[in-house]
């Protein structure tokens, strides 16, 4: 497999974290799923940072974003399958 | 015994360092400028200027005690000069860092003042620069080694590619009879059922969970938001970590997946279980966790960052690792391993993890890290309450 433009902890996450530079709005983009060594692709509807994260289904506003396998925050808005995902549109559900 | 050993310095006690220190151990506050002014003397020591150590009392005051005479009594440390500006309790650290049998003499400023303490003082510290210089570093085997870990400025490539990489260390030397210790209480929010899960007994997750609470506790009792500028901090959310829990599963990849730790220590408590993992109830701030970590006897610290935490400690050398490229490439005067092949998939977790044992035992040998050579030597003191 050629090397990713994102990375998916577990199968299952809602949440796949980009992992080149310069990834731009509308950019069809190839993710390596670590646990079940399985490839996945988006479409990104923002630019978005290395390290930053891609939405990778239709989440509802107050639905659980999933990453590692577990619950890691909450929408605080619709998130659309391939929207920027980031503490404008998610928080702790903890703090 | 090929690489699975290293060249340390055996101590009067039996353990092991990686690093033949003299150190000017100030007791408080207010005789750093002597410690300091001994240093300057003497070729060869290093102060430890830290803030507090007056008017403590309680548990605040064991703390305190605990935290010097535990940096004193490391095995990376060949002979401590203690100044208080007091006898008593320059005493009591004393006779705690001679508990270890290693040379340790105590001064005092007030009768004499500070520059009659300085000259005697830096007699003694000659004297204690020319006993370490002639000790010799022996082949021992990894399992003799103490390493302790805490993550800093993380990011995402923390816990895809640096955290992992501790991970698998701790994994492979477990069982090889390595002590270790990971900490940082508050940052394990979300991921505490996880942490509770990792211990080898029930008792012991219990154990955790009640550390947890408190420190859950303090903080509810004296937060005014959702901690939004702290934890996660400005760096963690600049580098794409959103929420405290998206952090913590990132940080609990550094316990690795099979290794279960054995106790939980109070900070800056000594294990006491033998060779294993240990949780200690820790700051995620790194220069306040590592002090602790030092002072309970860890020689090594393995220092995961994302965007360039740039910390060191005066006792441990710390290596920093990170698979964020870009950090790898704008900060690597600060990098001592860099791993972010991972994320490209030219690297996998397992070669990450023995790139990371390589410098490990190329450090314990006596490679200096990137914060020693920058001289980062934060000793920020955990305080748990005002002074009387």
């Amino acid at each position: 497999m050629k090397e990713p433009d994102f990375i998916v902890h577990q199968k299952g996450d809602t949440l796949g974290i980009v992992v080149v530079e310069g990834v731009r709005a509308g950019q069809v983009l190839t993710g390596w799923v670590k646990d079940t060594d399985e490839s996945v692709e988006v479409r990104v509807l923002a630019d978005v940072p290395l390290g930053h994260k891609v939405s990778l289904d239709k989440i509802a506003k107050d639905g659980v974003v999933i990453e590692y396998g577990n619950p890691v925050g909450r929408a605080v808005e619709d998130i659309p399958l391939g929207g920027y995902v980031h503490f404008h549109n998610i928080k702790s559900r903890r703090w | 015994m090929g690489s699975q050993s290293f060249f340390g310095y055996r101590r009067e006690n039996g353990r092991v360092g990686i690093r033949n220190h003299v150190l000017i151990l100030p007791v408080d506050d207010i005789s750093n400028t002597c410690c300091e002014g001994v240093a300057n003397n003497v070729f060869g020591t290093m102060a430890l200027p830290h803030s507090y150590g007056r008017l403590q009392y309680g548990e605040d005051l064991d703390l305190h005690f605990r935290t010097i005479v535990g940096a004193g009594s490391n095995p990376n440390v060949a002979a401590v000069v203690v100044i208080g500006i007091e006898p008593g309790w320059a005493k009591r650290v004393v006779d705690g860092i001679a508990a270890t049998g290693k040379p340790v003499e105590g001064f005092s400023i007030e009768g004499q003042g500070e520059l009659e303490t300085i000259r005697k003082a830096s007699k003694k510290a000659q004297e204690f620069v020319q006993f370490a210089t002639e000790l010799q570093r022996q082949e021992v085997p990894i399992g003799e080694l103490w390493v302790a870990t805490k993550c800093g400025e993380s990011d995402t490539t923390s816990g895809l590619g640096s955290c992992p990489a501790v991970g698998s260390l701790i994994d492979r030397l477990d069982p090889a009879g390595i002590t270790s210790c990971f900490g940082e209480t508050t940052e394990i929010t979300g991921g505490e059922e996880l942490c509770a899960s990792r211990a080898a007994t029930p008792e012991v997750g219990q154990k955790f969970m009640k550390v947890f609470q408190a420190y859950q506790d303090e903080v509810t009792r004296f937060k005014v938001d959702d901690l939004l500028d702290s934890q996660p901090s400005r760096g963690n959310k600049a580098g794409g970590l959103s929420t405290i829990e998206e952090k913590a599963f990132g940080n609990l990849e550094k316990i690795g997946k099979k290794t279960r730790y054995i106790d939980v220590l109070a900070p800056a408590e000594a294990p006491k279980k033998g060779p294993g993992l240990y949780y200690m109830d820790t700051s995620s701030a790194a220069a306040e966790c590592l002090p602790l970590q030092a002072a309970a006897g860890f020689v090594l610290h393995l220092f995961p960052t994302g965007q360039g935490n740039v910390v060191g400690n005066p006792i441990m050398p710390v290596i920093k690792l990170t698979a964020n490229p870009h950090t790898a490439r704008t900060m690597s005067e600060h990098i001592d391993l860099d791993v972010s092949d991972v994320l490209k998939r030219r690297m996998n977790l397992d070669q990450a993890g023995q790139a990371l044992i390589d410098m490990a035992i190329r450090v314990s040998n006596g490679r200096y890290t990137a914060s020693e050579t920058l001289r980062h030597r934060e000793f920020s003191m955990t305080k748990l309450y005002r002074s009387a």
